[in-house]
């Protein structure tokens, strides 16, 4: 896919996270919108995986480690293919495959359930460690959030994956440095995350713009080539990204817009499918 | 009378772990700094590319369990009851039980026959946690024989299961004809006047007992409970039915184990009265294993006191 293509694809999701959000009336906006860059990129551009074959045993993995982001996975594998758009609209409802957080059993495409945080890099760990041990080609990806790595047992698994030298694994860090408490830095500030990581024996690359494919783009080749060691992205986003009144407001954490928010969020994301489209 | 011959559970697991991984290549086993101690050392020989040291951090552990389970290879994973119940049970419940991962969880150490290092490692409520995650099968084994069946049986099904396992070598009780099913009790002994519901180590402390009880002229059944969960239901309302009271006797404490499963399922189904012997909501404490046991009132003695003050005689 070429950029403009991802740029509409991107903006898509954002459409189907807001509607999703919107008709549950509950969820979480903020952090899905500030990694719809990177679920894109990874489902559209980096990953290789199959709508149709989605237990196929040589599959890349991905694990939403920051589950509760759920809506923009959702909106991400619904236009990959895995199932219909129209079920983002069942999100957060009695018998919709679409749980509040994500279920492995429930939903195609998701490889590992999640939302408790912290325990989603360690079964990525184990993703790649099995890999390794059956000599597949394989790589895992694991999307956490800046608060996220507060919990201990990130570190537990950032340990682990270094001393098992797990280069198939890439660790991304959603940057967008609120929490639901307020800023990172106030609630109990994790910085400096790339300093950590490196002192973890993390392969670490910052990435300035996470929103920006072409900056995703080089990280995500230069994680290719590194050998001996796991990987982790600082991608620095903004939270709420492409919606007006959210971007960078805490409140917009785990909110779910009323009927009018949710006109201007749409109005929002046409005026930038129309600027796209003249591209 | 011959020497009756005594193994550690934790010993069976480790070589059970052996036998079946000469079996069956998808066989990992992982442990958190304890392999000298749970036993898993004796996979790790055997099988170096298979074993993974996690260090001392169960809830990575655990995670990483569940990971690799989802590529369909079967971990082992392994610490003390402690740390694999009490520490990591939300990653038990969340990345193992939810999505309903194949983990099968050796967690070694349980109870106060952990003996010396006291209480901070003598778990007594690992049953009553796990019995709460939906779809979790718990078995704790009596002896060296019924231990070897179960990781086998654990192995061979599929999902969650937390294998109990003990550090004290305890008796012998079962032969090599033993026929081990998950969820099915077996009744050691038949009597008339009530039964004894044991689990683990308890089951031959109960077998002790039965001996002193006959003595006195009391008629004990016998059934060795070694799935708590789920629970065989059917031998349990029998018992109760044909003996009329039940004692359970546990190595755990009396709230939400084995005496707690039995109380739900009879107060249901065949109403009885109920003795529940085990930890009775107390901390353990340092001291040799056996002297604990006897403290404890779970050796065959202090079962056999318990049982004649239930009856009223």
């Amino acid at each position: 896919m070429n950029k403009l293509e991802l740029q509409k694809t991107a903006n898509e999701i954002r459409k189907g996270i807001i509607s999703g959000v919107h008709a549950a009336k509950a969820g979480h906006p903020g952090g899905s919108l500030s990694a719809t860059e990177i679920f894109t990129y990874l489902y559209f551009e980096e990953m290789n995986v199959d709508p149709k074959n989605p237990n196929d045993p040589d599959r890349d993995r991905f694990v939403l480690s920051k589950g509760h982001t759920a809506p923009g996975l959702y909106a991400t594998l619904a236009h990959k293919g895995y199932f219909p758009v129209e079920d983002l609209l069942t999100l957060r409802q009695i018998g919709s495959h679409l749980q509040g957080h994500p279920c492995k059993q429930h939903t195609p495409g998701i490889d590992m359930s999640s939302g408790s945080l912290g325990q989603g890099i360690s079964a990525a760990c184990g993703m790649a460690l099995a890999g390794k041990l059956q000599n597949k080609s394989y790589r895992v990806y694991a999307l956490l959030g800046d608060g996220e790595i507060e919990e201990g047992q990130v570190w537990e698994a950032a340990m682990f994956a270094a001393a098992k030298k797990l280069d198939n694994l890439v660790v991304i860090v959603d940057n967008n440095g609120l929490q639901i408490d307020g800023s990172i830095e106030e609630v109990n500030s994790p910085y400096p995350i790339d300093k950590k990581f490196e002192a973890f024996n993390f392969h670490v690359i910052n990435v300035e713009d996470g929103n920006d494919f072409d900056q995703l783009e080089a990280a995500f080749k230069e994680a290719r080539e590194v050998t001996g060691v796991p990987t982790a992205i600082i991608a620095k986003t903004v939270k709420g990204k492409g919606v007006s009144f959210m971007e960078n407001q805490v409140s917009w954490h785990g909110t779910a817009p009323n009927d009018e928010q949710y006109a201007v969020a749409m109005e929002d994301l046409k005026k930038v499918e129309e600027a796209l489209c003249q591209k | 009378m011959s020497e009756v011959k005594k193994i550690a559970t934790r010993a069976s697991y480790g070589e059970a772990l052996v036998e079946l991984g000469k079996e069956h290549d998808d066989l990992v086993v992982l442990d958190a700094d304890l392999a000298a101690a749970t036993k898993t050392g004796t996979f790790k020989k055997a099988f170096p590319d298979r074993f993974f040291d996690c260090g001392i951090a169960e809830s990575n552990l655990m995670g990483v369990a569940a990971g690799i389970a989802t590529t369909g290879m079967v971990p082992f994973a392994s610490t003390f009851a402690m740390f694999a119940a009490g520490r990591a049970f939300e990653q038990v419940r969340n990345s193992i039980g939810y999505p309903h991962l194949n983990v099968k969880i050796g967690a070694t150490h349980a109870g106060i026959s952990v003996g010396e290092d006291g209480a901070t490692h003598q778990c007594n409520e690992d049953i009553a946690l796990m019995r709460t995650i939906p779809g979790m099968t718990i078995i704790n084994p009596a002896d060296d024989v019924e231990a070897k069946a179960a990781v086998r049986a654990a192995y061979e099904m599929d999902g969650p299961v937390y294998l109990r396992f003990g550090r004290l070598a305890v008796p012998v009780i079962n032969d090599e004809n033993y026929k081990f099913e998950i969820g099915k009790g077996v009744q050691l002994r038949d009597g008339k006047d009530l039964t004894i519901v044991a689990t683990g180590l308890c089951v031959s402390s109960a077998l002790d007992a039965a001996d002193l009880l006959e003595k006195d002229g009391i008629s004990v059944r016998i059934i060795n409970i070694h799935t708590i969960k789920p629970l065989d239901e059917d031998i349990l309302v029998k018992a109760a039915k044909e003996t009329g009271k039940i004692v359970t006797v546990e190595e755990h404490s009396v709230i939400g184990g084995l005496g707690a499963a039995v109380c739900e399922a009879l107060s249901e189904k065949m109403p009885v009265p109920v003795k529940r012997i085990g930890v009775n909501d107390v901390y353990g404490e340092s001291g040799p294993a056996a002297k604990l046991i006897e403290k404890y009132g779970l050796d065959g003695k202090g079962i056999y006191e318990s049982v004649k003050e239930f009856l009223g005689k």
